[in-house]
């Protein structure tokens, strides 16, 4: 038996019985909250726990509030009979007082003190041995009235665990608000832990503040649902500190439209702090020497730049200098066309250049000219060079006539490419690829 | 009732072949044609959602006065059937990889798609015949016997001429011919044997070492040359290893500037797909077209 620190609410120590991995599992009786931590050492199931808190809040919400007393006082009834079953799990009186303890310390969910009582009174009466004689239970032909029909409700099968938000999603407001933004539920429950999280999530509270002030900023509605799919940690983010990075991007003179397309781009952006952003701002501004409104058109056109580590990107800088052998201006020029080079593959970013330099000798002056060809594939430039040297149509010299420009070699599709470059069929091109 | 997506997904079952590109690793065609695959699966519109009975408050008809609210009842599509709760419907299909080509080469590379993959084991492990074209360089040892290795020596290559090329592609075309008759179990001295040497069909029985069954020399231009090979249970580095012999046999130095695979079984460099056409319906018609080949050529090998 283990005892487990529950999440919400401080240090209630629950009891529990041996932790059960998988769906909606029904012999899973006790009232227990597990806390998520056990799961992260069973790494291939992805466990949703929703305490009973929680399911409580679900199964209280879309109903009227004239029913609502009448909601909890039953749940109130479940929660007794679920106790009473624990009891039968329980060796040791100590933690069967701490959890009544718990109940009578939590007011504002369970809201009683007469089930403290009855929970209090009967451990050493016998309130789990059921008395099969006694007529307790009415018939259920017999007629009641308006009141108690009213007051029979049927406990929602909401699981309290379960590996998919699929049992959630009907009964919770938070989570049909997001499926019908376009937030993929999916995608972001096979990630540990996000499920649970957005479960807990209170729409009113947390969410639509949040989404009031992306919409403020300028995103656009149907890119909400991307932005949410890939990074749900905006919505944990505290408001204040969404507000003030926002203001620190406005302060450094990026337009309006300017910050919600790099919020759109890269939706990491706002859960960095503002030390943060301004440092990478600085150093991109100081090591490219580019002036702030070539700073902030390449960091507009790729936000990504101020999300990852700057390791990376200091190691393609040494690289395009060192290696390639790429002067100041001609780094500077390849950056504001195609900032992608900064956060390529540098054994890719390599194996490109090797072959356009090397192979097709192409001179420095000429791939700074076009930058573009640093971010295609290597398979596609080198099937069509071969082509073109089969062809005997290999001419990069600008000087030289029949010349064909790399950006040409490289961006357009297969038919264009063939016809008007190589003047040759898409069959003879494939025919050729098969020799290669 | 099946979905668009499930009868699709039935029908993808068989074998066919793809040109895997220099340079590439063999699982990066395997998944790309995967994801491919998957992705027309997912893009057939998705089963019905269940609906669900809910009331809601609408205003009232034409009996009740403009201000009621009543709760009328409306059957209402779940969420939790919606795509974006459920995911997508198929998260993988069974792609399998024949004989594999390591990723310096090039050629024909054969894929199992569903109960395709119980056939393809069955190629696999049967001793099919599979056609080489083997691009060599004089002058050079490299540590693993291809031009992008290691230079461990330089040789000169000018006494060679395509005469004693030719006497050293026999000679080891004759040592490959005793080591079929000898792995094919045959006794020699028999007439049967005679018989399906004369034909063509000996083949090995059981394990064996890689074994050329056809081996000659298609280009000649010092330093290059081409060769081509058929062979039986061989590997890439095999046919890399066996130019730098052919170097060493001549008193100079080979390496492999290239493997291409040109014909694995019944499956031809013709007929397989290159990279453009790695897209579902392609597949399916190269399957649709392979299907006659193998079911042929189960019957033969069982």
């Amino acid at each position: 038996m283990q005892l487990f620190i529950h999440a919400l609410g401080g240090a209630e120590t629950v009891h529990s019985a041996s932790p059960t991995k998988k769906t909606g599992n029904s012999t899973r009786t006790t009232g227990s909250r597990v806390y998520e931590e056990v799961y992260m050492l069973l790494p291939k199931t992805v466990v949703m726990h929703v305490c009973q808190r929680c399911v409580s809040l679900l199964l209280s919400r879309p109903l009227s509030a004239a029913l609502q007393q009448s909601t909890l006082a039953l749940h109130q009834r479940a929660h007794l009979t679920l106790l009473q079953h624990s009891t039968r799990h329980t060796h040791s009186r100590q933690t069967w007082r701490h959890f009544t303890d718990h109940q009578a310390a939590s007011p504002d969910v369970y809201n009683k003190i007469d089930l403290a009582q009855k929970e209090v009174v009967p451990f050493n009466s016998d309130v789990h041995r059921i008395d099969l004689d006694a007529a307790v239970h009415p018939s259920p032909l017999q007629e009641i009235s308006e009141e108690e029909a009213v007051q029979i409700h049927v406990p929602s099968a909401l699981p309290p665990e379960s590996s998919t938000l699929r049992p959630y999603v009907d009964e919770s407001e938070t989570l049909s608000k997001l499926v019908q933004l376009g937030v993929n539920l999916w995608k972001l429950e096979q990630r540990p832990n996000v499920g649970s999280m957005l479960v807990r999530l209170d729409f009113h509270a947390d969410v639509a503040p949040k989404l009031l002030l992306l919409k403020d900023l300028g995103v656009e509605e149907t890119k909400l649902g991307q932005l949410l799919t890939k990074n749900p940690f905006i919505l944990t983010e505290s408001l204040d500190n969404l507000e003030a990075r926002v203001s620190y991007l406005k302060s450094k003179k990026f337009s309006k439209q300017s910050v919600a397309a790099m919020v759109s781009k890269a939706p990491y952006l706002l859960n960095f702090s503002v030390e943060r952003l301004d440092n990478r701002l600085g150093f991109f501004q100081k090591q490219l020497g580019l002036s702030a409104e070539k700073t902030r058109d390449v960091v507009t056109r790729l936000p990504k730049l101020l999300c990852g580590s700057l390791e990376p990107i200091k190691e393609n800088l040494k690289v395009c200098e060192l290696e390639f052998g790429f002067r100041g201006n001609e780094i500077q020029h390849i950056v504001t066309t195609v900032p992608k080079v900064l956060i390529a593959n540098k054994r890719k970013l390599t194996q490109i250049f090797d072959f356009i330099h090397n192979t097709m000798d192409v001179p420095h002056s000429l791939i700074a000219k076009f930058p573009q060809v640093l971010n295609a594939k290597f398979l596609r430039i080198r099937e069509r060079h071969l082509f073109l040297e089969y062809l005997g149509r290999a001419q990069y010299q600008p000087s030289q006539p029949n010349y064909i420009s790399l950006d040409r070699l490289v961006f357009l599709p297969d038919e264009v490419f063939c016809s008007e470059v190589a003047l040759a069929t898409l069959e003879d091109f494939e025919r050729f690829q098969k020799t290669l | 009732m099946t979905t668009q997506a499930v009868r699709l997904f039935r029908k993808m079952n068989g074998l066919f072949a793809v040109y895997k590109p220099q340079g590439v690793h063999w699982k990066h065609v395997r998944d790309s044609t995967e994801s491919n695959l998957l992705k027309a699966l997912n893009s057939c519109p998705p089963p019905a959602p269940q609906l669900a009975l809910q009331f809601q408050l609408l205003s009232g008809g034409e009996n009740c006065s403009s201000k009621d609210v009543v709760l009328s009842p409306s059957m209402v599509p779940t969420l939790a059937d919606h795509p974006l709760v459920t995911g997508p419907q198929f998260h993988k299909v069974h792609v399998g990889v024949g004989h594999r080509l390591d990723a310096f080469s090039s050629g024909v590379l054969v894929l199992g798609v569903g109960k395709g993959n119980g056939v393809l084991e069955h190629l696999c492990k049967s001793h099919v015949t599979r056609d080489y074209t083997l691009e060599g360089e004089f002058g050079k040892a490299t540590d693993n016997f291809t031009h992008t290795g290691r230079v461990i020596e330089k040789t000169t290559y000018d006494h060679v001429t395509l005469d004693k090329l030719e006497r050293v592609l026999a000679m080891i075309q004759g040592a490959n011919q005793k080591a079929l008759i000898t792995y094919s179990q045959v006794d020699l001295h028999t007439q049967e044997a005679y018989e399906l040497a004369v034909r063509g069909l000996l083949y090995p029985h059981g394990k064996s070492p890689p074994i050329l069954t056809g081996l000659r020399c298609i280009h000649f231009n010092p330093p290059n040359f081409t060769l081509e090979v058929q062979c039986v249970n061989e590997t890439q580095k095999y046919l890399r290893k066996l130019i730098h012999e052919v170097g060493l046999e001549l008193r100079t130095s080979a390496v492999c500037s290239g493997v291409r695979r040109t014909r694995d079984g019944p499956f031809k460099v013709e007929n397989a797909l290159t990279r453009q056409h790695w897209t579902a319906d392609s597949i399916m018609q190269a399957i649709a077209h392979f299907r006659p080949k193998t079911d042929k050529r189960i019957d033969v090998n069982v």
